[in-house]
């Protein structure tokens, strides 16, 4: 009989530094699995983010390059532009790419950057403890924002997914999430795609994924999958924004 | 021997090229040279400036305070640069839109309509190319055949320009020498 | 190929790409923009790349992205930009990225002007980013030198992993001057096997490559540091670039003086020759490393009785070369800023004060 379930060879042996329930380890997981599939690991750059993500470098076994915050998307382009034939991807917290980033993925997006950006949406800044990030959800108690986000203050929170998907060039934009096993298997789907359009020179390819953090909400792993489905979905709605011509 | 010329006038007069032909032909000659421009805002629509110097040795400091020479094509620039002119030197005044002199009796004053010379050789538009050959036929900076190679160059592009800038060339060294 | 009259501007793109860098970034600002026009046209002629940045944040990220994946890669800017990029920079000094980097000065501080100036002094030497950090710098004083310098930069940049830094002033960037080229530079392959994520495939390796600058603990950030000062301090002793003008005659009084304002003593130092006064000067030609052990030489010749920093900033330098006179002779100070360039008549009057 064989394996029916093993590592991916582009994920390491490391134990991750990620909290108790935290999602990071799925999401990281599902990309290893993709290149794997794809058969790209001798030829993928990752890149780091600055967030909870910041040591991803060590859970891979291909090549990684650490960003500075928010500018992932403008290094990516530095290796696309240079060396196309790498296989180039940001992974990014909503910190990260919604805030102080936003102007390097807006316009990596626009110019049709064939990388792939994974984008991990649990609503708070999680490394600096747990402070309102623009996607922060209205009311939501963070650090920051402790009586509750007013967005009469701050604004409503952001959606990615559907910003990027506004612009004219072509891409992949995609949001899943990874709340459940049925969601996971979508978010992999997504995902193969996203690199997929990568691999074949398509496109951008994006995909958003719903998250959670557990010690910064203040709940416990499961509670925190449960009101991430009764809250965030609802906003954050699930499903492919924009597929390529 | 250093010798330095202020090119300036409106934007669009052409002096930028001015001082860009001279100094490709010094180049040509062997000499040391530099070209500076102005590029300040008034690049925009105002006054265009620009400063050759032209040199046998190696050129120290790419500005002065005090230029030998000075082709003025409007009158602006006329009277903010006319009192910089070191005593000697040129300054040549495009009389057809200046109605002034330079005010200096220390300096060789040359008064050339060189838009109506040029409007006479065919097109006005090559009335930059009158004042620097008047200039150049008076001053002897460098050679004037050599300044004429260059103007062909400058216009390789516009070939069929080049005979009326030969004829601009002509018009201007006689008005220098009258 | 014989001279050619040039703009400094596109004469610096046309040098990179003779130094066999065909990856260029950049965010347009004026003095320099003409860089980015000429190579926006040249780089599709000979096979390059060229992409203009939605910021000069974005363009310091582009090129960190591009050298650390072991391509070589440069962009220009002027000032307010190299401030933008100062984040970038500090990254890639962390990372060891051999990026080339020219700033082409022009006035501050904030907005400031458009016009020429030398201001940046203290940016470019001292840091400009965050952390324990130094960049080589180059300061080109015509346009020959500045290609020269650019053709130089990106092997030195790469000798040493450590972004190297043009400094050069609007003046550098905006006037013409006949120029020569030298001949493509003939470079062997970039070794950089070792560290660059070029892709194991490309390395024919099993073993990933991570460029990284985080160091949670503080030895391993020690070490890296402690590395990084002995790179610096190898620099120090092995780069040091400068130019000694008339200073086998007696002088009184030593010129130290760098880029366009170092032209400007140059025809100083002949004007007063001919009225039978001598004056000494020394070129830095690299302001990190700086030639502190030749001014200070020059400085302590008998007849040398004072030193002078002539400069187009508020007086940047003169703290190096007071740092490294030592208080041995007296060290003032002049310059202008704005972008009024010193004229010789200006100086001479100061020298004449001392």
């Amino acid at each position: 009989m064989g394996k029916t379930f093993k590592k991916p060879e582009a994920l390491s042996d490391k134990h991750t530094h990620y909290c108790p329930g935290c999602t990071h380890g799925i999401i990281h997981r599902l990309v290893a699995e993709v290149i794997d599939e794809l058969g790209v690991r001798g030829r993928t750059v990752g890149i780091a983010p600055v967030g909870c993500a910041v040591l991803a470098h060590n859970y891979f076994t291909f090549d990684f390059q650490e960003s500075a915050h928010g500018r992932s998307p403008a290094m990516a382009t530095g290796i696309k532009r240079v060396r196309p034939d790498l296989i180039v991807f940001t992974y990014q917290g909503d910190g990260d790419l919604a805030s102080i980033g936003i102007g390097e993925i807006i316009h990596s997006a626009n110019r049709g950057e064939k990388f792939t950006t994974i984008f991990v949406n649990n609503t708070v800044y999680g490394m600096t403890g747990g402070q309102m990030a623009p996607t922060t959800m209205p009311n939501q108690h963070t650090s920051t924002s402790p009586y509750g986000r007013d967005v009469k203050n701050t604004g409503m929170p952001l959606k990615m997914a559907e910003l990027l998907s506004a612009l004219e060039t072509p891409a992949y934009i995609a949001r899943e999430t990874v709340l459940k096993p049925k969601y996971v298997v979508k978010a992999k789907k997504a995902i193969k795609k996203a690199f997929t359009y990568q691999v074949e020179n398509k496109c951008f390819s994006f995909v958003e994924i719903v998250s959670t953090c557990p010690v910064n909400w203040g709940l416990t792993p499961l509670e925190s999958l449960k009101w991430a489905e009764d809250n965030l979905l609802p906003y954050y709605k699930l499903g492919e924004y924009k597929i390529p011509e | 021997m250093q010798n330095e010329v202020i090119f300036a006038g409106f934007g669009g007069q052409g002096v930028l090229s001015c001082g860009k032909i001279l100094a490709h032909a010094a180049m040509e000659k062997g000499l040391e040279v530099v070209w500076t421009p102005s590029y300040g805002p008034e690049m925009r629509g105002g006054t265009a400036y620009c400063m050759v110097i032209v040199s046998d040795k190696l050129i120290g400091s790419p500005v002065t305070r005090n230029p030998h020479n000075l082709v003025a094509m409007n009158r602006p620039s006329l009277e903010k640069y006319a009192p910089m002119v070191k005593p000697g030197g040129i300054i040549l005044i495009n009389s057809s839109i200046i109605s002034i002199g330079s005010g200096r009796d220390d300096v060789d004053e040359l008064m050339i309509p060189v838009v109506d010379i040029a409007q006479n050789a065919g097109s006005a538009r090559a009335a930059n190319i009158v004042a620097l050959s008047a200039f150049v036929a008076r001053s002897k900076i460098i050679d004037f055949d050599l300044l004429r190679e260059s103007v062909k160059e400058e216009f390789a592009k516009k070939e069929k320009l080049i005979p009326i800038n030969m004829k601009a060339m002509d018009e201007g060294k006689k008005a220098a020498e009258n | 190929m014989g001279k050619v009259l040039m703009k400094g501007n596109e004469a610096i793109g046309e040098a990179a790409i003779r130094a066999g860098c065909l990856n260029y970034f950049a965010y347009p600002i004026t003095p320099q923009s003409e860089i980015a026009e000429y190579l926006s046209r040249r780089m599709p002629e000979v096979g390059g790349m060229f992409l203009q940045g939605e910021s000069e944040v974005a363009v310091s990220y582009m090129i960190f992205g591009a050298t650390a994946c072991g391509s070589r890669a440069f962009t220009t800017s002027s000032s307010p930009g190299i401030s933008l990029m100062s984040e970038g920079i500090s990254y890639m000094a962390a990372a060891q990225c051999p990026a080339v980097i020219v700033n082409i000065m022009r006035g501050g501080p904030g907005l400031g002007g458009i016009l020429p100036a030398q201001a940046d002094y203290f940016q470019a030497t001292k840091g400009g980013g965050h952390g324990d950090y130094r960049l080589i710098v180059l300061a080109p004083a015509s346009i020959q030198e500045a290609v020269e310098m650019v053709m130089t930069a990106f092997p030195l940049a790469e000798k040493y992993r450590n972004p190297v830094m043009i400094l050069g002033d609007g003046m550098i960037g905006q006037m013409m001057e006949p120029v020569e080229f030298p001949d493509h530079l003939k470079t062997e392959p970039l070794n950089n096997d070792k560290w660059a994520t070029s892709g194991m495939d490309t390395r024919k390796s099993d073993k990933n490559n991570i460029i990284k600058t985080l160091f949670l603990e503080s030895k391993p950030l020690e070490d890296l540091n402690i590395f990084l000062k002995a790179k610096f301090d190898r620099i120090r002793r092995e780069e040091v670039r400068y130019e000694s003008y008339n200073t086998d005659s007696d002088y009184k009084t030593l010129i130290v003086s760098y880029g366009t304002m170092s032209r400007v003593c140059r025809t100083v130092v002949d004007n007063l020759k001919e009225e039978g006064i001598e004056v000494g000067m020394i070129r830095p030609r690299t302001l990190f490393p700086f030639p502190g052990k030749a001014i200070r030489q020059a400085a302590e010749k008998d007849t040398c009785k004072n030193v002078l920093s002539v400069e187009m900033s508020m007086g940047q330098m003169v703290e190096d070369v007071q740092l490294c006179v030592q208080g041995k002779r007296p060290v003032r100070w002049y310059g202008r800023c704005g972008g009024d360039i010193p004229t010789p008549e200006e100086i001479i009057d100061v020298i004449k004060s001392l």
